[in-house]
């Protein structure tokens, strides 16, 4: 990662001689200076500009909401809201229950997804006809616009006549005469979401932990099998632990995009405009009582704290699952 | 389990066994079983889905369910679609073009404070950039640009993970001699650009343009935002307008969805070799 690169070489352009030739070479060196000094900066520019206007402007000013009445309804009330946003936050129920949901769906969408990949991955780990093709189906999920796979994934989900029941019943759970109405408890409904998560995550990470396997120099294996070690031992001993940074990569990564899991609880409510997450919040996500806040309330103002509220969570979760990581796949080893 | 074969060989050595397939098999199925159920919904009529069990083959409807779908009015299916293919095409030609270009300064270039502007790039990458989503949504009121494709093309011309990714891509394929011998021979930073860096860096642009093309293609919760109930939609919002209502008929609902998914399947058949090899180069590198 070392970024010292050989300088450019400082030699001007060959003069071409003669007196008219001179009044060119003073243009052609300006232009060189020009090109050897400033274009860097103007190449860029364009991510810092875009980046200040589109990025770091609206977080910023995203505090200054935050302390503000912004209501797009009630353009009357008083400028500055102090802290009247934030302390609304804390005694809000739907806050915390929106909190409550969003970690029981990115529990149960983690975890088997991580499994899961490593699953994958180690099947995928192997010398295998068209491996290429196995590959590019798996990420069959990945490519699926969300919207599209939780619109299906909402008829599989349905009471009657839906393909999740249906599946269930041969196997004597629920079946025709008790069936699991998916939409009318936390817990099935986080379930049903959590599917939704994992199915698409699964085959992007069994690619990023094939990456990494297939990076754990060989004669380490060979020494394993030498010490008499099994393919499931190997798995578990060797593998697992030499992917480790990449393992702590995709827990950080579910983690951001887990705790801002937006379009899945939106289109599972079949009222999806509302965007309360079922009749009452069983599965609304802080990302989705944002979106109702600030669009559907009209209160952009209480929408800006509680993003600060949920970035909060975010880093906070992270640093955790960053320190949990290290520690259960380091103490291993 | 306890069979104890002592394989000397490396996992990536060993053939894969019968049950390696039949995993990867039924895995393969879990995949693409909602991909292809979408597809039997879209060319079903709505008795297909008070069946039990489950309707499995596809049925000869689905010319009537497109038409039904691009003919609804409040809907501008056949609008989003083209907004969609502008929006997209847009922003991945606009990302590999700047990112290319300051991946290239980042990685070859000397100039006072590179080293420090490359590491806030990598710092914007962990920023969650949804987070400031409702000052966003009052900036782009302030531009006039709430309703319009703008809105959603602009925030996307350029981003960290492409210069990042360009970056890397730059520091371990071009070799320096190449640029120093066209520096000598006059050539300006923008003809070495052109002339050695684009040519050599073409395995990236197109991980990088097909990364860009799905995320761009996919993307919903902004595009809800700032384009709902606007005559123009993306196609994503067009397909979650389709769900919306008292009374939703999935037919239409799944014939919308699986249109707006085709361009994606399309892609990863064409380009799925380079989606593969993008995801997992980046695995290795961060």
């Amino acid at each position: 990662m070392s970024s010292t690169r050989a300088a450019p070489p400082r030699r001007p352009p060959a003069p071409q001689g003669g007196s008219a030739g001179d009044r060119r070479m003073t243009w052609r060196d300006r232009l060189y200076r020009f090109d050897m000094r400033y274009m860097p900066y103007l190449m860029i520019a364009p991510f810092f500009l875009l980046f200040l206007v589109f990025g770091l402007f609206p977080l910023l000013f995203n505090a200054v909401v935050s302390l503000r009445n912004y209501r797009l309804d009630d353009p009357t009330l008083p400028y500055w809201a102090g802290l009247e946003n934030f302390s609304r936050l804390i005694a809000d129920e739907d806050f915390w229950n929106a909190l409550y949901n969003t970690f029981g769906i990115f529990l149960l969408s983690t975890v088997p997804q991580l499994l899961l990949a490593l699953l994958v991955a180690s099947l995928l780990n192997r010398k295998l006809r068209a491996q290429t093709w196995w590959r590019v189906g798996v990420l069959l999920p990945y490519v699926t616009p969300i919207v599209a796979s939780t619109m299906v994934f909402s008829v599989f989900f349905s009471r009657d006549f839906g393909m999740a029941n249906w599946v269930l019943g041969l196997l004597g759970i629920g079946g025709a005469d008790d069936p699991i109405d998916w939409r009318a408890g936390k817990l099935q409904a986080w379930i049903a979401i959590a599917t939704m998560v994992n199915w698409k995550w699964i085959g992007y990470n069994a690619l990023l932990y094939l990456a990494a396997m297939q990076s754990i120099p060989r004669d380490v294996y060979e020494a394993a099998a030498i010490d008499g070690a099994g393919q499931w031992k190997q798995l578990w001993r060797i593998t697992v632990p030499m992917i480790q940074p990449v393992v702590l990569f995709t827990v950080i990564l579910s983690t951001i995009g887990g705790l801002q899991l937006f379009t899945e609880p939106m289109l599972f409510d079949p009222n999806a405009q509302a965007a309360t997450g079922g009749p009452d919040g069983e599965w609304q996500t802080i990302a989705q009582l944002i979106y109702k806040v600030g669009w559907k309330d009209l209160n952009l103002g209480y929408a800006a704290a509680m993003s600060w509220a949920l970035f909060l969570i975010i880093l906070i979760v992270a640093g955790l699952n960053y320190l949990l990581t290290n520690r259960l796949s380091g103490g291993r080893r | 389990m306890t069979t104890r074969r002592v394989v000397a060989r490396a996992p990536q050595d060993t053939p894969a066994g019968l049950w390696t397939y039949l995993l990867l098999a039924v895995s393969m199925l879990f995949a693409a079983f909602p991909l292809y159920w979408m597809f039997v919904i879209a060319t079903s009529d709505d008795e297909a889905l008070a069946k039990l069990p489950p309707a499995v083959i596809p049925g000869d409807r689905f010319l009537t369910n497109v038409e039904e779908v691009f003919s609804l009015q409040d809907v501008y299916f056949a609008a989003s679609l083209i907004n969609s293919v502008i929006v997209s095409v847009v922003v991945t030609a606009s990302v590999l073009f700047f990112c290319s270009l300051a991946g290239f300064a980042f990685a070859k270039l000397r100039f006072r404070g590179s080293r420090a502007l490359m590491l806030f790039v990598v710092l914007t990458l962990t920023v969650p950039n949804q987070l400031g989503i409702v000052a966003l949504y009052i900036v782009m009121g302030r531009l006039g640009w709430n309703g319009t494709l703008l809105a959603v093309i602009a925030p996307g011309l350029v981003t960290a993970f492409g210069v990042f990714y360009m970056r890397q891509f730059i520091l371990n394929t071009v070799p320096d001699e190449l640029i120093e011998s066209a520096r000598v021979d006059g050539a300006t930073t923008m003809r070495v650009y052109a002339t050695i860096v684009l040519p050599a860096i073409r395995p990236a642009l197109a991980v990088l343009g097909l990364l860009t093309f799905v995320a761009t293609w996919n993307d919903f919760q902004w595009p809800l935002i700032t384009l709902s109930g606007t005559d123009y939609p993306t196609s994503m919002v067009a397909v979650s307008d389709l769900a919306s209502g008292n009374y939703v008929i999935y037919r239409r609902v799944l014939a919308g969805a699986f249109i707006a998914t085709v361009p994606l399947l399309v892609m990863l058949f064409i380009g799925g070799r380079q989606i593969v090899r993008g995801i997992m180069e980046g695995a290795v590198k961060s």
